[in-house]
């Protein structure tokens, strides 16, 4: 149990760093890539949690976080390129 | 017994690797750089994660949902910071100052925004 709440804090700490480049970067795109950065960690987040309580509807969570972040990355990809989205 | 031993070890390999990944997106100077320092980190640190949950919960659908997830990750990441390069660059996002070589501008590609035709 300790060793989990060791590993959550590394990645809450991981999180908060996100954060910081979100608020922090200077241009548009530093932003967009700190936002998929922190899906993922949170992909990780959800997976310990599912350690810890032992209830495996975290993973589903884990699981359409992954695919949110992804299609909402590419979305925004496509936006600061300047394409519009029905391409 | 082992094999949880063995889980939680990976595990905890996959946490520093997401925490010098995000080190990585803090203190590099280039939107580049930040790209590939945190994406390459952060990908391998949470498919090392899945990995040991796949290990400590052995069998069982939760492994199998650990397996299938760290698949997808392992997929998709790559490709979404891949088209996250490529928008970062026509959306004119400048190179550090300290950059020696632009292979992609120099083959044509342009520094050009919305205006531009893509190639």
């Amino acid at each position: 149990m300790t060793f989990a709440l060791v590993v959550l804090f590394c990645l809450l700490f991981s999180c908060f760093l996100c954060l910081y480049r979100i608020a922090q970067g200077p241009t548009a795109p530093d932003r967009t890539v700190a936002i998929d950065i922190l899906g993922i960690v949170i992909v990780g987040v959800c997976v310990i949690a599912a350690l810890v309580t032992g209830r495996d509807f975290y993973i589903n969570i884990a699981i359409a976080w992954s695919l949110l972040s992804f299609i909402g990355t590419l979305a925004l990809a496509k936006h600061l390129e300047g394409r519009p989205f029905d391409d | 017994m082992m094999r949880e031993t063995i889980g939680y070890a990976i595990i905890g390999l996959g946490a520093l690797f997401d925490l010098f990944g995000c080190v990585g997106l803090v203190r590099l100077p280039d939107i580049y750089n930040r790209l590939q320092a945190a994406t390459k980190c952060v990908t391998l640190g949470t498919c090392l994660i899945l990995l040991g949950g796949m290990l400590v919960a052995g069998r069982g659908d939760m492994a199998a949902k650990c397996l299938l997830c760290g698949a997808f990750v392992l997929i998709t990441s790559p490709t979404a910071a891949h088209a996250l390069a490529r928008g970062a660059y026509h959306s004119g996002a400048p190179l550090w100052e300290g950059s020696v070589i632009d292979r992609y501008g120099a083959e044509g590609a342009g520094r050009g925004g919305a205006g531009e035709k893509l190639p």
